[in-house]
């Protein structure tokens, strides 16, 4: 990323220019070409800083209500090859591997999914851990009760 | 929220094309007019159905270090704690969950000595642990809710 990819940043973060030519408006805005903002984008999208262009709903305003952070134990040994599995489920939206913190907390796979009804969402659960089998050695599903604090990201680089 | 709106919120978690006119070229596929996708979609931001339209950052790629941590707060002390690491810049989300662990937060910081030293304050300021759970690995990412 060079100085002109963060110029572009900061001036994309609160989000697209919603008028019919939204990279041309991005142009004037910095003083660049058209062709040279749609250039950066693409490559950025292409080098995975931009995950990509698009919208971001409110779950709750969808209806999704049952937002669970589920947590695995399973083997080190097993987990990338689970954690691929899992987050091929088409209803897990995020899925990482985690430092456990024994013996407080002996979780290393994290899967977020997300339900209109809490039935859904134990079917959900109910899917991920039949892939995960018997190398699932405890579990638990952790449901947000409160947003305290959602202000998204922001670089302060300038 | 109409059949045409729930339609622009699932094609628009697709992807969005860069090209001279893109609005035109997704109300074309949607079979509506560009004004009516602006109009909606301007509508939808303003009612808070969409929190973001635009290019979706990784935090990571841009050179910055972002962690999820826990705390274990006592309930009797939980507004007083949300009070201290909300006041942290650094804090991005911060979640109440169902857990002994019952305080869960996102740290952005531009690099991990500062995440390090951020969770030092808030330890010496809350007087809790903090249980850091940055990612080690990353298998899958994509938020697509179905309208």
């Amino acid at each position: 990323m060079d100085a002109t990819d963060l110029r572009l940043m900061h001036a994309t973060q609160a989000g697209l220019p919603l008028t019919p030519e939204p990279y041309q408006a991005l142009a004037e805005q910095l003083g660049l070409t058209k062709e040279d903002i749609m250039q950066r984008l693409a490559a950025m999208q292409e080098r995975g800083i931009i995950r990509r262009i698009g919208a971001v709903p409110n779950h709750y305003k969808l209806g999704y209500r049952f937002n669970g952070m589920t947590v695995w134990d399973v083997p080190d040994g097993q987990i990338d090859e689970l954690g691929r599995q899992v987050g091929q489920l088409p209803f897990v939206s995020h899925c990482y591997h985690r430092p456990r913190h024994l013996p407080e907390w002996p979780y290393n796979l994290f899967a977020m999914v997300h339900g209109k009804t809490q039935i859904e969402a134990d079917q959900q659960i109910r899917q991920i851990a039949d892939v995960l089998g018997k190398q699932c050695r405890g579990s638990e599903v952790l449901y947000s009760t409160k947003i305290l604090k959602k202000t998204g990201f922001r670089s302060s680089k300038r | 929220m109409d059949d045409i709106d729930r339609h622009i919120i699932n094609t628009l978690q697709t992807g969005f094309p860069i090209c001279d006119a893109p609005y035109r070229q997704v109300a074309e596929s949607l079979s509506i007019n560009e004004t009516e996708l602006l109009t909606r979609l301007q509508a939808l931001l303003a009612d808070g159905t969409l929190t973001r339209f635009g290019p979706l950052y990784n935090a990571e790629q841009m050179g910055g270090a972002l962690t999820l941590a826990a705390v274990k707060v006592p309930t009797e002390r939980f507004d007083k704690v949300t009070d201290i690491i909300n006041a942290f810049p650094e804090v991005a989300h911060n979640y109440a969950r169902n857990h002994k662990l019952n305080m869960w937060f996102v740290l952005a910081t531009e690099t991990s000595e500062q995440q390090r030293q951020t969770i030092n304050t808030i330890e010496g300021q809350t007087g809790l642990t903090v249980y850091n759970m940055p990612k080690l690995k990353e298998y899958f990412v994509n938020l697509k809710l179905e309208a």
